[in-house]
């Protein structure tokens, strides 16, 4: 299978390591956006090869973690209504909320379906009238169009039982938010390649030039990753700072025009809180008033709905960068895939699983079994 | 009476359609007995009473026919059998209940069968247990029994009890069975779970992640296509050529259903306190079953398999044990995926293909489909 295998190759990979030692005359700190790309480089260990080159901090870039606790909460309160038929991502099922998560609500009889795409909770919706159908709108820009497409095909269709219940946010403002704070670390971007093959890389462009920072639009494959850190490794060394495109296979500079159009239709810009950083301004996408109606927290008044943060969970500081998973006093004892604290223990995407999932700080010593 | 009224009710389509139709066998004058004229179950033939008498009757009995069975006593008479006994039971769940290469029924003889398999005995015979939702349609029914029934003839074990009952709609997926199997142990061939010693070739005999994803591609709510067909099948045959070709030198045995290659692994490295050290390359993946995983965001090392086995051999039988396996059909893809290690005891790492390091765990539910 060429078009996976090949970006696997083991050759290829060890000649990418040897080149990124090679370039790199210090070891520079590089973010890789997107939970995605974490979950590769945890998984494949490349954190380990590159490490004394490159030190990886891990982005905010996984929309289950970063969806407010009181959102969640707000899904639990609709999904336990006999009325609700709740849709969702199977990753938001086992994300807790200030009591439980969507898996014991469906326990107690909750009406809660996985979907693959919000369209088949349109369908949903149309097969049974009688009910009203939610769907979980988390996610970034990547997710934005299908579920976009969702409130449209719904009015298409004269549809009033079908509503979003949207937790949308958006990279750059977040970048911002990073390059902007204090004590910030971070050196240069591995940019989501799958947000920029709707967005674009154009949006960067300012941020790599206002900060100084190399931005890089990096795949998913391992091969991908190490190529993207090549190509910021050599930036860095040669005080460049652009946006680069190591993505090219699927990324164009404009992005996907019709489908940011259809977002624009539908959403605009808001204020977003994000779990465990807190709020950024205009970091966020909301259902525009035209489309009132299909707003699941309007509709079904759930504003009063508010939550507050476990004291021990330091997810806010692991989306941030700032703690590696296992250096919060509950990784792997009050806190595991099996129980929960934060949302970055349950995803697949989230920097805390994928660590204690691939055993980081249980693994032994690499190199010599 | 019932008969009276009946002929009255099949004359009227007759007459109308007397020009251009010939009349069903369903409408045909032979057989008076009233359950022929349903297409779906209905609480009645769970009744205890002459629908039950008839379900057994015509579905079930001529398909499983056995002097054991053909008794209808509250239980079946077998013959003594010689040396230790292995029971084994398990329960049948699957939607749909039909998919590419095979459906529940298939999946119920199968299974039970390899789980006396892996414990290296012989198979005897076989119960199977049936619930039955109603509204079932019996033509699904039927392919399941069929299927059922050819599984335990080709493998030459005959289902000797049975019971079947009818829950009423929306209580039970469809239908639910479940088999137990009985089998006989041999004096020289004991595989199990804790034989796993360091040094060990981690062998496995087919391709891996099939079955889960054949059932996945079959789901109404996925719609993706596939040609991706189920591995169901039994694995006696592998076995014995284990035990003709290297036979102690067979230490543990494991078919990995539910939770997959990486499940099944951990919980012989943990019974036998070893470690197991994967080859990420070595893994015997299929190219759809690669790329339908990547499209969901799954592990094929998590995913279900009905039809392979993970064996761990001792390190100089490793070549004989891999060409026995791949002298049989089933077993042509059989591939050494890693080896038994002392260490990191427990635990199963994998060495990825760009050279990196990782620990493959148990997971603490199912795998859920990530969003991006």
């Amino acid at each position: 299978m060429k078009y996976l295998s090949e970006y696997q190759d083991g050759d290829v990979a060890r000649g990418l390591v040897q080149r990124i030692r090679a370039t790199a005359t210090r070891r520079w700190v590089l973010m890789e956006v997107c939970g995605g790309q974490t979950h590769t480089i945890v998984r494949q260990g490349i954190d380990e090869l590159i490490d004394g080159a490159v030190e990886l901090i891990h982005g905010p870039g996984c929309p289950v973690c970063v969806t407010p606790l009181e959102q969640i909460d707000r899904a639990l309160h609709l999904a336990a209504r006999p009325d609700v038929i709740f849709t969702s991502f199977g990753d938001m099922l086992r994300v807790p909320g200030s009591t439980i998560d969507l898996q014991q609500v469906r326990a107690q009889g909750g009406d809660v379906r996985v979907v693959y795409s919000p369209l088949d909770a349109v369908e949903l919706a149309r097969r049974h009238p009688t009910r009203e159908v939610v769907f979980f709108a988390v996610g970034f820009e990547t997710t934005a169009p299908a579920n976009a497409m969702a409130v449209w095909r719904a009015r298409q269709l004269g549809l009033t039982n079908f509503s979003l219940l949207v937790s949308h946010v958006t990279v750059p403002p977040a970048m911002t938010a990073i390059l902007e704070s204090a004590d910030n670390r971070v050196q240069a971007f591995l940019a989501a390649g799958h947000v920029c093959t709707v967005m674009g890389w154009w949006e960067y462009e300012s941020l790599a030039a206002r900060y100084r920072v190399p931005i890089v639009v990096t795949g998913f494959e391992p091969l991908d990753i190490l190529e993207g850190i090549l190509l910021a490794v050599r930036q860095l060394e040669e005080g460049r700072h652009v946006v680069e495109n190591q993505y090219v296979r699927a990324v164009r500079r404009d992005g996907n025009r019709p489908a940011q159009d259809l977002v624009l239709k539908v959403f605009r810009l808001i204020d977003r809180q994000w779990r465990g950083i807190g709020p950024i301004p205009g970091s966020g996408l909301g259902l525009r008033d035209e489309f009132a109606g299909f707003d699941a927290e309007r509709k079904f008044a759930l504003g009063d709905i508010r939550a507050t943060e476990p004291a021990l969970c330091r997810a806010g500081d692991v989306l941030r960068g700032k703690l590696k998973p296992f250096e919060c006093p509950a990784f792997g004892r009050e806190c595991t895939p099996e129980r929960p604290l934060g949302a970055p223990m349950v995803s697949s995407e989230g920097t805390c699983a994928a660590y204690y999932n691939y055993g980081r700080a249980r693994a032994p010593a690499s190199g010599d079994h | 009476m019932r008969g009276v009224l009946q002929l009255r009710a099949r004359a009227r389509p007759g007459e109308r359609g007397s020009l251009t139709s010939t009349a069903s066998p369903a409408n045909g004058p032979a057989c008076p007995v009233p359950q022929s004229t349903y297409a779906h179950v209905q609480l009645g033939h769970g009744s205890g009473g002459k629908l039950s008498a008839a379900l057994l009757r015509e579905r079930f009995l001529p398909r499983f026919d056995n002097p054991a069975l053909a008794e209808l006593g509250d239980g079946a008479v077998i013959e003594a059998l010689a040396g230790r006994i292995v029971v084994s039971t398990d329960t049948f769940v699957v939607a749909p209940l039909e998919f590419p290469g095979g459906n529940i029924g298939t999946l119920a003889v199968h299974g039970t069968l390899n789980d006396l398999a892996m414990m290296g005995a012989v198979p005897r015979c076989l119960t199977a247990g049936f619930v039955l939702e109603e509204g079932l349609p019996f033509d699904v029914l039927d392919r399941v029994l069929e299927a059922m029934s050819g599984a335990a003839r080709a493998a030459g074990v005959p289902i000797v009890a049975g019971d079947t009952k009818v829950v009423e709609r929306g209580k039970a997926d469809g239908m639910f069975v479940n088999t137990t199997g009985i089998g006989v142990l041999r004096d020289d061939f004991r595989p199990g779970p804790r034989g796993g010693r360091p040094g060990d070739a981690v062998l496995v005999s087919g391709p891996i992640g099939r079955h889960g994803m054949a059932v996945m591609a079959a789901r109404e709510d996925l719609r993706f296509q596939s040609t991706i067909t189920s591995d169901t099948a039994a694995l006696a045959p592998l076995v014995e050529l284990l035990r003709d070709r290297v036979g102690r030198a067979v230490h543990a045995l494991r078919d990995p259903t539910r939770g997959g290659v990486a499940s099944a692994l951990n919980e012989l490295a943990q019974a036998a306190g070893v470690g197991v050290e994967l080859e990420d390359h070595a893994l015997p993946v299929p190219e759809a079953v690669a790329a339908a995983c990547a499209v969901l965001g799954l592990d094929p090392l998590y995913v279900a398999n009905e039809g392979i086995l993970l064996a761990l051999v001792s390190p100089e039988a490793s070549e004989p044990a891999l060409t026995a396996l791949r002298s049989h059909p089933l077993g042509a893809g059989a591939a050494r995926i890693g080896t038994v290690v002392a260490e990191h005891r427990g635990l199963v790492t994998l060495k990825t293909r760009v050279g990196g390091s990782r620990i493959v765990d148990m997971l603490p539910g199912d795998q859920l489909p990530r969003i991006c």
